[in-house]
């Protein structure tokens, strides 16, 4: 089996696997993450999802094969519970099974680093097509707004 | 979860009933938690209910662990433990850890039910940690040499009361548990119960039952410390994915193993009709699951065609019928409420009609077993683990007590969804493979092969009189059987894999009627049910799904009073309040009224030319101890059919709140998954599958759509015991969006879901 290189939360690592292997199985199992899930192995939930180079991407179809070496990949295990994202989201106490929290969080994350600017209409739409099926809609948009304006604020001190 | 190291000496000679005699030497699996290479009790637990050590246990450094034999389904079910036992035991809450649903930890509460995690499953908890207290001020009183009333206790010391140096805390005085009987009401399940010689508080002593402590789940939620039942590996473990037919009731007639022969490490597993393919390597078992050739039996289109699906609920003969008595009720004609209805000076009549709807959990089932030497350890996210415990006992002709299901977290689940069918298929394959195995399942399973929400139709009939008064009541629910599946696993033909491999499924039969108590002076409700599509092995198999057939029914009835009140031109509310009896219900409805600043009207309002029309709506529902009124207000899009609820406000009583910010949080839950089932949410299929088989094929409500504003008002009862919001608020929700929409756009939707094409054809 080929061998892939991974810089994963800061560290470079190397696993052996098939080359279609989707990125989230290698997180899931030998780089033991707890963050990116399994929920469709379709990208239509979100559940799984990693930042890549800065943007938001589904772990579960992104094969090994079609990552660079030189990407950079972070998941919600390395943002060590201290981003603002995680604090709002447990300030806000947005989650109930908290299967799809990786998703929201995750792509909250890529979206507000690159611009917490955005309106309630815009944090909408960044988070369209993320499941949740335990509903806790309200209270992830409010934990949204929190973060948003969080990162906003230490933008402009 | 991390487990009070108390030795626990001595527990097996104490405890009369359920001791299980678990071997603690290296050959049983059963006192490990394999996953973490890990003892997870020091020592064997009897978890007889009648012991107060069962219940509540104490460690060397004042850390309180309580045994709670139900789960936290992501409600902060645990925080409420929490608080319970820390307010009876006088300790921070902080100190209170709470192990859920371990068959060889916990009692068998019944699991995750009906609501009932604080309504019922707080009882015994309490009850427990107030005796502790007793037993513990007590021993402190021998120590200190006064009497146990010159005592008082702050978080864990002990101390006399004016004299706070002549102290000593509980750790101290624990010394080998509490040795102290219970009074057991003899009752396992919801319903389980004990007592001590201790009273508990009553609530006006409380002082952290009823505040906002943090849940304790969130946090490891949040940055990926939890772990969930899907992260469960144990040593040597294969991968496993189930191979399903491509047309319902279809059997393998051959399995070509050549087909896999490119994944050397991967290789089929098949009992009866049931086949697996196991593997070293999870993506392995994905692609070898995949490429597998199977050569399925012909068979003859086991479902008619989705069109057909209310003809066949309407005409299909019935299989059970609830006005014949049984199920609890007495046998009832309804002749003469009909004759009545006919009498009356005017009839109202509609008939509604509710589809499949799927569990499909943000995960798919997931189960992790190791089956060895006679005996098995479970890792599953069932809500009734002890159930699910006896079940696969049966499945593999394992004495119960050889076997521990574990819970652990899992995606939410609402009922009897799929969670327990990855379990039963884990332990089958560990057992025919002799090694550790884990399931699971893809997303088409999870929505195609979990059982479903029984579809239905409703009919409802009304007589009114010249002076617009209600004379006759007539209400018929004809639908699938919620019980076609049990809402619990305790027997293998509960499952998919028990059908499949020599379990016949069951024949029992359950459906339901609303619970409102308007008073009319003639009323009937009944409900029938009608025999399943396929006997065995369907994937539109029912079962229960959150607040089991309740958003149906009351989806019926909320809308029907509705109709009554449109023709003859009475307020929503106004009308609704001039049958209720019940003072509880008549609180909610009044106080929704006023947090909405209900406008009296009849419906449907004038406006209804612009390009959005908007309405409010009304239902109320009383369920699980919870009373309920729920107000909508919705925007319809003219052009597109969309309908957007724009507002909600919900009037809750739930008797004594023991924590406002995580009964909000379940309310708004209820609340946006109610708006998915009544907007988006039908299972498709066609004469030979079922064709929802993920999220696009079966869309759920999207964030965007979510309301700008879910307004809440909770009435506080601390004098009423604690009653269940899981569940009541959600049943409100199809009805308040139906009535709503009338009101907005005259027309009225009696079918679900409420889709825009629905909406846009109506509209015309
Ligand atoms: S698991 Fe990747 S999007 Fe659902
Ligand atoms: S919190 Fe359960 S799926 Fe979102």
């Amino acid at each position: 089996m080929p061998r892939y290189v991974l810089n994963v939360d800061g560290e470079r690592q190397e696993v052996e696997a098939d080359a279609d292997q989707p990125l989230l199985y290698a997180l899931r199992g030998e780089l033991a993450r707890k963050g990116p899930k399994f929920g469709c192995g379709l990208a239509q939930c979100g559940a799984c999802t990693v930042i890549v180079d800065g943007n938001a991407v589904r772990s579960c179809i992104l094969p090994l094969s079609a990552i660079a070496e030189s990407a950079q990949i972070r998941t919600l295990d390395g943002l060590r519970g201290e981003h603002p994202v995680q604090q709002a989201f447990i300030a806000r106490e947005a989650a109930q099974c908290g299967y799809c929290t990786n998703g929201w969080v995750m792509t909250l994350v890529a979206a507000l680093e690159r611009n917490p600017n955005l309106s309630d209409e815009e944090l909408r739409e960044t988070l369209t097509g993320l499941k949740c099926r335990c509903g806790t809609h309200m209270a992830i948009l409010r934990a949204a707004r929190q973060a948003a304006n969080a990162m906003a604020n230490a933008q402009e001190v | 979860m991390s487990v009070a190291t108390l030795d626990r000496r001595g527990f097996l000679q104490r405890s009369a009933t359920l001791v299980f005699a678990l071997k603690t030497g290296g050959l049983s699996i059963l006192s490990l938690d394999a996953a973490r290479a890990q003892s997870l009790a020091a020592a064997p637990r009897a978890i007889g209910p009648e012991e107060l050590d069962t219940w509540i246990s104490l460690d060397a450094n004042g850390a309180v662990t309580a045994y709670f034999g139900k789960m936290d389904m992501g409600q902060g079910v645990d925080t409420a433990i929490a608080q319970v036992v820390a307010e009876e035991l006088d300790v921070d809450v902080a100190r209170v850890n709470v192990v859920m649903g371990d068959t060889h930890l916990t009692p068998n509460q019944g699991g995750a039910s009906g609501s009932s995690g604080c309504r019922q499953g707080a009882i015994p908890l309490r009850n427990a940690a107030a005796e502790a207290r007793r037993v513990l001020v007590a021993r402190a009183a021998d120590r200190l040499q006064v009497s146990s009333d010159e005592l008082d206790v702050l978080d864990g010391k002990v101390f006399v009361r004016g004299a706070p140096e002549r102290s000593v805390s509980y750790a101290e005085l624990i010394e080998d548990g509490f040795a102290t009987r219970l009074d057991w009401n003899g009752t396992y399940g919801n319903g389980l119960n004990v007592n001590g010689r201790a009273t508990p508080k009553s609530p006006d002593q409380y002082r952290l039952v009823g505040t906002e402590v943090p849940r304790k789940d969130v946090p490891g939620k949040v940055t990926a410390t939890t772990e969930y039942c899907h992260h469960v590996t144990l040593p040597n473990m294969l991968h496993a994915r189930c191979i399903r037919p491509p047309v319902a009731n279809a059997v393998p007639v051959s399995v070509d193993e050549s087909s896999i022969a490119q994944f050397p490490d991967a290789r089929v597993v098949r009992k009866d009709d049931f086949i697996a393919v196991v593997a070293e390597s999870e993506w392995h078992a994905i692609k070898a699951a995949r490429a597998l050739k199977v050569t399925w039996s012909n068979t003859s289109a086991p479902f008619p065609p989705e069109t057909r699906l209310f003809d066949y609920l309407r005409t299909a003969p019935a299989a059970s019928d609830s006005s014949r008595g049984g199920f609890g009720g007495r046998a009832f004609d309804t002749a003469p409420i009909l004759a009545a209805i006919e009498s009356a000076a005017r009839q109202v009549e509609a008939e509604y009609e509710v589809p499949f709807q799927s569990h499909a959990r943000m995960a798919p089932s997931i189960g992790v077993a190791h089956v060895t030497n006679g005996e098995a350890l479970i890792y599953s996210d069932t809500q009734k683990p002890h159930n699910t415990r006896d079940g696969i006992a049966k499945f593999l002709g394992l004495p119960p007590e050889k076997v521990r299901v574990v819970w652990k977290p899992g995606s939410g689940s609402y009922g009897r969804s799929d969670a327990d069918e990855a379990a039963f298929e884990a332990a089958l394959l560990s057992q025919l493979t002799g090694r550790p195995v884990r399931v699971q399942w893809m997303r088409h399973e999870g929505h195609a092969w979990d059982p479903k929400a029984p579809a239905c139709v409703i009919r409802c009939k009304a007589g009114i009189d010249a002076e617009n008064r209600i004379r006759g009541w007539y209400f018929q629910a004809r639908g699938f059987s919620g019980w076609d599946v049990m809402f619990n696993a305790a027997e293998p033909r509960d499952t998919l894999v028990g059908q499949l491999t020599g379990f016949p499924k069951g024949d029992a039969h359950n459906f339901g009627v609303p619970g409102e108590s308007y008073e009319f002076p003639e009323s009937v409700q009944f409900w029938e049910t009608v025999a399943p599509f396929l006997d065995r092995a369907s994937p539109l198999r029912c079962s229960h799904m959150r607040a089991p057939q309740e958003p149906q029914v009351h989806f019926a009835h909320e809308s029907f009073i509705d109709e009554v009140a449109a023709m003859i031109g009475a307020d929503p509310i106004a009308l609704r309040l001039q049958y209720l009896r019940d003072p509880r219900e008549i609180a909610v409805l009044e106080a929704v009224a006023k947090l909405s600043n209900w406008e009296t009207r009849s419906s449907p309002g004038a406006a209804r030319d612009g390009a959005v029309l908007r309405g409010r709506g009304v239902a109320i529902a009383t369920s699980f101890g919870g009373y309920v009124a729920t107000v909508c207000e919705v925007e319809v899009e003219r052009s597109t059919g969309r309908i957007w609820p724009r507002r909600f406000f919900v009037a809750h009583d739930c008797g004594l709140i023991l924590n406002p910010r995580g009964l909000r949080g379940t309310i708004e839950g209820n609340i946006v998954q109610g708006m998915s089932r009544t907007l988006c949410e039908e299972v498709r299929f066609d004469t030979e599958m079922v064709r929802s088989e993920d999220w696009l094929s079966y869309p759920i409500l999207d964030v965007k759509d979510a309301p700008e504003a879910i307004e809440i008002v909770t009435i506080d009862r601390p004098e009423e015991p604690a009653g269940g919001a899981g569940e009541p608020s959600h049943v409100t929700v199809p009805a308040a969006i139906a009535n709503a929409v009338f009101d907005a756009t005259g027309v009225r939707l009696r079918r679900l879901p409420l889709t825009a094409e629905r909406m846009k054809a109506a509209l015309g």
